[in-house]
């Protein structure tokens, strides 16, 4: 399967249906459990990661919290 | 009207098509609102200043730290042990005199922001926590405020221009901050002194732009940044209808402290 993530092309291997939550795994997403997915420009709510399939051509974006500068 | 003085001060703005006398006029009368006077508060307090933003808010309840010094570039070593919001005002004021400063030696709360920032024409979130991003995100939206988001940590930033209602909001995107009882790792933690300028200048020419009526502000559209890359990119972001705050049925209404909002990296100080 051929996404567009965070606008760089990602090749997943495998079948083609994958939820969200086997994609942040799949592409080892760092602290996934604080990230916004948005998929073709849709922000997804914490609660449908695991009914929400990508599919081959989609465009996800991983969104990060950032809090600042404290140590 | 702009004395002599002024004119010359301000020529590399008037020059400006997009300016010109007029827009100079427009700035001096504007008040702009930063919260926080460290990374992002400095350049932001120090550009608006130069720029002529006639009246300019700053609260931070900090006073300057040594280990602030290396990206906090309105305080100098002088001012170590000095409020903060003194620090930028004596930066900002001997820059340029013409401008009024009001600080406010406080942390923004769901009790003090409504007036904190309610004479002010625009608002400019230059805080470093989660509880008060939230808040400003929330008092701006449920008050008609425009405001600046920006983010930063170690190499990458993020800003976006909010227009309440009419653009997306920061819980558009992020509903609700990282939960207080999942341990978050602390590997993300520090920031590279510059990039506070770059996040922090941008946030400031948006206000610019904002109080001139021209160019076109950062809505709907997150700016990220990473300075190891030397990437920007812009993601599409649409109003989010099931917003928490500014969506079709929002569950916050009034302006409330999100409690349950711990700084990820406080959790680094405390262990």
């Amino acid at each position: 399967m051929e996404l567009t993530v965070n606008g760089k092309p990602a090749k997943i291997d495998g079948n083609d249906a994958l939820n969200i939550t086997s994609l942040l795994d799949a592409l080892k997403v760092e602290q996934a459990e604080y990230v916004t997915v948005e998929l073709n420009g849709e922000i997804l709510e914490r609660e449908a990661f695991d009914a929400t399939l990508v599919k081959s051509g989609d465009a996800v974006e991983f969104l990060y919290f950032m809090g600042g500068g404290r140590k | 009207m702009l004395t002599e003085e002024q004119i010359e001060r301000y020529s590399r703005h008037i020059m400006l098509k997009e300016v010109g006398g007029k827009g100079q006029k427009k700035l001096f009368d504007s008040k702009v609102m930063i919260i926080g006077a460290g990374g992002l508060g400095s350049p932001i307090a120090l550009y608006l200043a130069a720029a002529g933003v006639g009246t300019i808010g700053i609260a931070d309840a900090d006073a300057v730290d040594l280990s602030n010094l290396q990206r906090q570039i309105a305080h100098h070593t002088k001012d170590i042990g000095v409020p903060k919001v003194n620090s930028a005002r004596e930066k900002m004021t001997a820059m340029n005199p013409d401008v009024q400063v009001n600080t406010y030696q406080t942390w923004v709360s769901a009790e003090n922001i409504a007036d904190i920032i309610g004479e002010y024409d625009f608002v400019i979130d230059g805080t470093d926590n989660f509880a008060a991003k939230f808040l400003i995100n929330d008092a701006c939206v449920l008050t008609g405020k425009p405001y600046s988001h920006g983010g930063i940590l170690q190499f990458d930033g993020q800003t976006i221009t909010v227009k309440p209602g009419e653009s997306a909001c920061y819980r558009c995107i992020f509903p609700t901050p990282p939960p207080k009882d999942a341990i978050p790792t602390c590997s993300r933690a520090g920031v590279i002194g510059v990039l506070p300028g770059v996040i922090g200048t941008l946030q400031a020419t948006e206000a610019v732009k904002f109080i001139l009526g021209k160019g076109e502000l950062l809505t709907n559209r997150l700016l990220t940044y990473n300075a190891l890359r030397m990437k920007f990119r812009e993601v599409p972001i649409k109003k989010n209808p099931r917003c928490p705050v500014c969506g079709e049925n929002p569950t916050i209404t009034t302006i409330q402290d999100e409690l349950d909002a711990l700084n990820v990296c406080d959790l680094e100080k405390q262990g």
